[in-house]
């Protein structure tokens, strides 16, 4: 038999019941589209996310508090609150004999409230943060001026907005030398931001900062730091300022030398390996639900197969009255089924692209910075896990075929 | 040699318990060339013989040699090896793929023969003439009459040359000219050396064979010659 007499035969019989090809194959589509849709859009979020932690820069340290495992994320990343890390652990950091590599550090204590301005009122995140963060992440002012080194931990009630912000609470008024009430304290508005565009998680123009003792003091009644940022002087630096850090904090926490630390140390890189991992894990997480409507589509295929073996027993029975064995039987369904995959394969894998470079589209006019990718893999991955499945869910129905005795079936009505 | 050597064949069904015996104690030769009916009432067990002896189904007991080779011994996949190559058949009601071209209907057993090499459409070209049905070979099955489908089930029956044709009540579904014109052509076949086995409930169309095996019961009740032969269209030949 050569092999272009099933796939002749193939082609007659999908196309005798168009409907029925479409619609399995319609299935088929939606399960590949959803995967290619899924790593594609897997892909590019994290590629933003790691790009933006990127742009940061290289040459910084996150000090985090709590113990965490090498690789994994910190305890504090899991919503777990410690206290470990203070102010006085930022003014030690400070102490240049200490760190002798370390340009600038900050404290990060981060809170939500409403900030109201006359008639306006907002829910808003703010953050109380040191004056080296202007240095450290890397923001300029558009207009007014940052927190003044004595204002870190005076009280002072002196707020900076993010552009978003400012633009809520002003409009088009000059917020400088305003006072806005933020959790029914009232602050004088010093600083407006220039727009730095959303971030992955969260948008600092949504932001607004305060000193990091107001914000303690008297917005969250704390004494500790959620987090402290360091930039080095140096990325080939970097290695030597971490365990310079670590012994400071060590020391200054009267840990033992077996004792596991209660902070947690990461250079952006490390930020970067460890994020990496986290969105690796939401990617292949949405890949397995995306799977899940493929398996669906798989089942679809089986049906239909199934259906078309009951709607052919006299010609399954007349093929093999004229000599056609198992094997020849179990090779025409199984073209079949694979017809059917190849060709939904191929239109999902358009669909899937289609769609994710007109998500990427919408995301880049939302202000993203947003990158079309399809990854090759996701192409493979497509095309072969449909061309399985063809295999896999065709397989039982070719074989109930093949059993067919050809006597029962040219008696069947 | 004989062609086929039946002894004490047996066929039992069993359906849902109950046992119903289809075929008992058959014990006959057929020889290379004859023209044999096999003939008697409706559940004589007529065709569950012809089933058998086409290989289609097996029997519960006896022997059946085909070429003197046991093939009750064989596998599905043997048997199916051997009526691509040694048994073409004739249904009653035709059984051509609808919406197929003739061409292809009849192309359907060279698609399973193993050896088949490259002179296909000759060969399905001849068969068809030779049931001079070549300005229909376009046609799809459904365009045709009852008995140009029954002539493009012959041509797709001879198309592998096979030894014998089992013809099930090849006249069954047809009107008394067509049904005529389909013995006449199995008549030629016969006379051009093939071995036909025709299964029929009448008389009449038993009469075109040369000997006629009567059953009754499931049992073989007379196997006689016929010595007043009908032929089908005298002083005409559908073969070419």
């Amino acid at each position: 038999m050569k092999l272009s007499d099933p796939l002749k035969i193939s082609y007659r019989t999908l196309s005798a019941s168009k409907l029925r090809f479409f619609l399995t194959v319609l299935g088929v589509v939606i399960g590949v589209a959803s995967v290619i849709l899924v790593m594609a859009i897997g892909a590019s979020a994290q590629k933003l996310v790691l790009s933006q932690i990127e742009n940061v820069g290289s040459n910084l340290i996150a000090i985090l508090p709590g113990a965490s495992e090498e690789k994994g994320p910190p305890a504090s990343v899991l919503g777990v609150v410690t206290t470990s890390l203070t102010y006085d652990d930022l003014e030690a950091l400070r102490v240049r004999r200490n760190v002798p590599h370390l340009s600038a550090v900050s404290g990060y204590v981060t809170g939500t409230g409403t900030a109201e301005f006359q008639s306006t009122s907002l829910e808003a995140s703010f953050q109380g943060v040191s004056p080296d963060l202007i240095g450290i992440e890397n923001i300029h002012l558009a207009s007014g001026r940052f927190f003044f080194p004595e204002e870190e931990m005076d009280l002072s009630r002196v707020m900076v907005l993010g552009a978003t912000r400012a633009k809520e609470l002003f409009a088009d008024r000059n917020p400088i030398g305003e006072t806005v009430t933020l959790k029914k304290i009232s602050f004088k508005v010093i600083g407006v931001l220039e727009e730095r565009g959303s971030a992955a998680f969260s948008s600092p123009d949504d932001l607004i900062y305060v000193p990091l003792g107001t914000a303690q003091k008297l917005l969250l009644g704390i004494n500790y730091l959620n987090f402290a940022r360091a930039k080095i002087d140096n990325p080939l630096n970097i290695e030597r300022s971490i365990a310079d850090m670590s012994i400071l904090l060590r020391k200054r926490h009267d840990m033992k030398d077996n004792e596991e630390s209660d902070f947690s140390i990461r250079s952006t890189e490390a930020a970067l390996g460890i994020l990496t991992t986290i969105t690796d894990i939401l990617k292949y997480f949405l890949l397995a639900i995306a799977s899940i409507s493929l398996l669906v589509g798989g089942v679809g295929i089986m049906n239909s197969m199934l259906i078309s073996v009951s709607q052919r027993v006299r010609e399954v029975g007349l093929r093999k009255a004229v000599g056609a064995q198992k094997n020849h039987i179990i090779l025409q369904f199984l073209i079949e089924s694979s017809f059917i995959t190849i060709v939904g394969g191929i239109i999902g894998i358009v669909c899937g692209v289609l769609v994710a470079y007109l998500a990427s589209i919408i995301l880049i006019k939302l202000g993203y910075d947003w990158q079309f990718l399809v990854p090759l893999s996701s192409l493979a991955i497509g095309f072969s896990v449909s061309f399985i499945i063809g295999i896999v869910f065709g397989l039982y129905p070719a074989i109930k075929a093949s059993r067919i005795s050809p006597m029962e079936a040219l008696r069947y009505e | 040699m004989s062609l086929i050597t039946v002894s004490n064949l047996e066929k039992t069904y069993h359906n849902e318990g109950v046992e119903t015996k289809a075929l008992s104690s058959a014990t006959f030769r057929i020889e290379k060339g004859e023209f044999i009916s096999i003939m008697g009432p409706s559940g004589s067990g007529k065709s569950t013989l012809m089933q058998i002896l086409g290989l289609l189904d097996r029997a519960t007991g006896g022997t059946y040699l085909l070429e003197d080779k046991d093939v009750t011994k064989f596998t599905d996949d043997e048997l199916a090896r051997l009526r691509n190559k040694k048994i073409g058949f004739v249904f009653q009601a035709f059984n051509l793929l609808p919406k197929t071209s003739v061409y292809e209907n009849v192309e359907l057993p060279l698609l399973y023969d193993d050896k088949q090499i490259e002179d296909n459409e000759q060969k399905v070209l001849s068969a068809i003439e030779a049931v001079d049905m070549t300005h229909r070979k376009e046609y799809l099955s459904s365009q045709l009459s009852g008995g140009e489908k029954q002539r493009v089930a012959i041509a797709r029956a001879l198309v592998n040359n096979p030894e014998i044709i089992f013809a099930d009540e090849p006249t069954g579904n047809l009107d008394s000219k067509s049904g005529l014109q389909v013995i006449a052509i199995l008549q030629e076949l016969n006379d051009n050396g093939h071995t036909i086995v025709l299964v029929t409930h009448e008389t009449y169309t038993a009469e075109h064979a040369k000997r006629i095996l009567s059953m009754k019961d499931g049992q073989i009740i007379g196997d006689t010659l016929v010595t007043n032969r009908r032929i089908a269209k005298e002083g005409e030949t559908f073969l070419k």
